[in-house]
């Protein structure tokens, strides 16, 4: 005698939780895609009209500055390679969705991070929805994507800044938690406000730790923009996705390639950031 | 307690009690009961950190708290500008209840009248040595150029000018807690407040530390309270001590009262364990003996050996070297005058007398008004050697330089 329990229609709910979100907030979604759109235009035409070669020295220099000459020339033999290799332009789109999605991604992880440090019962609450966020297929985030914000970078990016989002809040949590407590007590015997510990002591202190989960946002950033080719963002993604359908690995592999020299040219120069050189002798 | 002086009063605690733990309630009827800090423990899982204490800071002052470790001396200071909420009990400055102010007026509070230093400095690694001085009047909101001003100032007071620009990892452990001391000077504040704030300095500078605290204090005369567990410490700098066990005051007086008239064992004990004059015995400073007369000697023989070794008294032994006495040279003089040929009644029994293992401490009250040496004597009555005021008075010093 079988006991039949109907399945749980979890799809379904969700699906029409979605369904409702879409129809009925369809406004605030178009006027979030028509700013993100409008912000990935702004960018990505700013770092085209930019010369190859003009790019390719304030980046180098960029190296040179934060870490060292060697990263410099790094960069210029990568870059130069890329340049080589015709993938220039995908090379530009994917940085720009990088670098937007970062941005969004660090700009909501902080005020998160920064509540699950200072109250014990966000924490608790937000640390299962990390870790709900983080081990959900990356590729899940791109189907609700597309009915809110259609096919394209937009969609991209939601997908991207969920995706992305959950070691910034972390670090940002860990940093500020790691604070040692008599620094904080210090700063309490002066008669410091909450603001005044949060902005003068806890966050400079905790910074090197936020860079390291800014680091990890960028380096998840990457790999999701370039999945995000499956739903159209353009940029290196939309290569290798193109080699796959034609059956060119050549190609595939060139494209492979230029993500490659993005990531660590990205890893090593937020790396470097993370480790401040003194300043005094 | 007689306070003579009621307007001099800076801070007025009262009552002031401390429950670490979940019922506090429950851990105060207790000690309402009489018991004590383990019972309470044990029976209710609360700690009683401090326990109905009692005190008055006076304006001005340097008053010192000191107690073994546990003794509830970090949490007392720190129940003054409520890092520690007290569970009850009032802590009034300047007409202000602490305890019963809202979060804001704390704030208000704390600026105004506390600033600290703490014992493992707890200097900010990311300001640079003048940042960090700065910083309580950063917090207070005054503006940069006299606050500049006020943390230059502090940072000469305690002779680091030069090192604004540096970072504390830079500086000693010595250093770095004059930055403390200065960022705590800077701040103007009314009370400052010490925990241990030299504990961690090794001995030498330690002694600078203490020495400049007191040159500081003496200029500025700033309301100081300051934490140590060294009575060393503590007599050397404090105007007044109050003394902690178990989170109540065993005794509260100046640093003498505490020496001489040690209120219980307890205190007896933390000052005997101090007291390095107590570790001299009468054998670190005893002298071989120059001369000595025998009981058989007649006056003329003793007055001899006197005016050679220059002595205007002697002590007496028999065949043995047991000691028999003392003679004075005028008593000698005397019976050679009136042709006695013994000394025998002149021998006198009013001297000092002690074994070898007598503490030094207890020597000094020995000297009478015929300054007579002190005669060490063994266990048989044996003369072994004398001491003279002098090497006593030499040794003693030698143990307070410690
Ligand atoms: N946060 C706390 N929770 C529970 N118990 C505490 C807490 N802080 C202090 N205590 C207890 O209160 C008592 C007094 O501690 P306190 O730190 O005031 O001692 P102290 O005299 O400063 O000692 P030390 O010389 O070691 O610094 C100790 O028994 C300690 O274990
Ligand atoms: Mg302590």
């Amino acid at each position: 005698m079988a006991i039949d329990i109907p399945r749980i229609p979890l799809g379904d709910g969700i699906e029409g939780g979605l369904d409702f979100l879409t129809s009925h907030y369809s406004n605030v979604t178009r006027g979030i895609s028509s700013v993100t759109q409008t912000g990935i235009s702004a960018l990505n035409d700013g770092l085209m009209w930019l010369p190859e070669w003009a790019l390719m020295a304030i980046i180098a220099l960029i190296c040179w500055r934060v870490a060292n000459l060697r990263l410099g020339i790094g960069a210029v033999l990568g870059l130069a390679l890329i340049w080589n290799l015709e993938l220039w332009n995908p090379m530009i789109e994917t940085l720009t969705l990088v670098v937007i999605a970062t941005a969004v991604a660090v700009v909501i992880a902080l005020p998160f991070g920064v509540l699950a440090a200072i109250s014990d019962r966000f924490y608790s609450v937000i640390m299962p929805v990390l870790d709900f966020m983080q081990t959900m297929p990356a590729f899940v985030y791109l189907i609700p994507a597309i009915p809110f914000f259609g096919i394209g970078s937009v969609s991209a990016i939601f997908a991207t800044v969920i995706f992305s989002m959950p070691p910034a809040i972390r670090f940002t949590t860990l940093g500020i938690r790691q604070v040692p407590n008599d620094l904080i007590e210090a700063a309490d015997a002066f008669g410091a406000t909450r603001t005044q510990k949060l902005i003068k002591i806890q966050f400079p202190l905790s910074l090197p730790t936020i860079m390291a989960g800014i680091n990890q946002t960028i380096m998840l950033a990457l790999s999701m923009v370039v999945i995000a080719a499956m739903i159209g963002a353009d940029g290196l993604g939309s290569e290798v996705w193109r080699a796959i359908q034609r059956l060119r690995p050549g190609d595939g592999f060139e494209a492979g390639i230029a993500v490659v020299i993005l990531a660590m040219l990205l890893d090593r120069i937020t790396q470097a950031l993370r480790k401040p050189k003194k300043k005094a002798s | 307690m007689t306070e003579t002086d009621e307007t001099n009063i800076k801070i007025q605690v009262r009552g002031l009690s401390k429950v670490f733990g979940s019922q506090p309630k429950k851990a105060l009827e207790l000690r309402n009961q009489g018991k004590k800090r383990p019972e309470i423990l044990e029976k209710t899982g609360q700690t009683l950190g401090l326990s109905n204490i009692d005190f008055d800071v006076r304006e001005g002052e340097l008053l010192v708290i000191m107690g073994l470790s546990g003794s509830g001396k970090s949490t007392l200071i720190r129940c003054l500008n409520r890092l520690i909420e007290p569970t009850e009990g009032d802590i009034v400055i300047d007409g202000q209840n602490i305890p019963k102010l809202s979060e804001k007026e704390l704030l208000e509070c704390r600026r105004r009248h506390f600033s600290m230093v703490f014992q493992n400095f707890a200097l900010f690694p990311h300001k640079t040595v003048q940042e960090n001085a700065e910083y309580g009047l950063e917090v207070r909101g005054v503006e940069k150029k006299s606050r500049v001003e006020s943390a230059r100032n502090s940072l000469k007071q305690v002779g680091l000018d030069g090192w604004e620009d540096a970072y504390p990892s830079q500086l000693s452990g010595g250093m770095q807690q004059r930055v403390g001391l200065a960022r705590a000077l800077a701040n103007d504040s009314t009370v400052m407040l010490m925990d241990e704030a030299f504990s961690a300095l090794d001995p030498l500078i330690r002694k600078d530390m203490q020495q400049e605290l007191i040159e500081l204090q003496h200029r500025m005369k700033k309301t100081t309270i300051f934490i140590t567990h060294d009575l060393d410490e503590a007599i050397s700098i404090g105007d007044r001590i109050i003394l902690l066990k178990d989170g109540e005051v065993v005794q509260m007086g100046t640093p003498e009262d505490i020496l001489t008239r040690p209120a219980d064992d307890y205190v007896a004990r933390f000052v005997e364990g101090v007291d390095m004059s107590r570790i001299f015995t009468a054998n670190s400073a005893m002298r071989s003996v120059r001369a000595t007369a025998r009981d058989s000697d007649g006056p003329r023989t003793v007055l001899r050996k006197m005016s050679e070794h220059g002595l205007d008294s002697i002590y007496v032994i028999d065949r043995d070297r047991t000691l028999l006495g003392i003679v004075s040279v005028d008593d000698v003089d005397a019976a050679a005058k009136a042709g006695k040929d013994t000394i025998n009644e002149l021998i006198q029994n009013d001297f000092p007398k002690a074994g070898p293992d007598e503490p030094m401490n207890n020597l000094f009250a020995m000297f009478n008004e015929k300054s007579y040496p002190i005669a060490i004597v063994d266990d048989n009555q044996r003369l072994l050697g004398v001491v003279v005021k002098g090497a006593v008075l030499e040794k003693l010093a030698e143990a307070g330089e410690h």
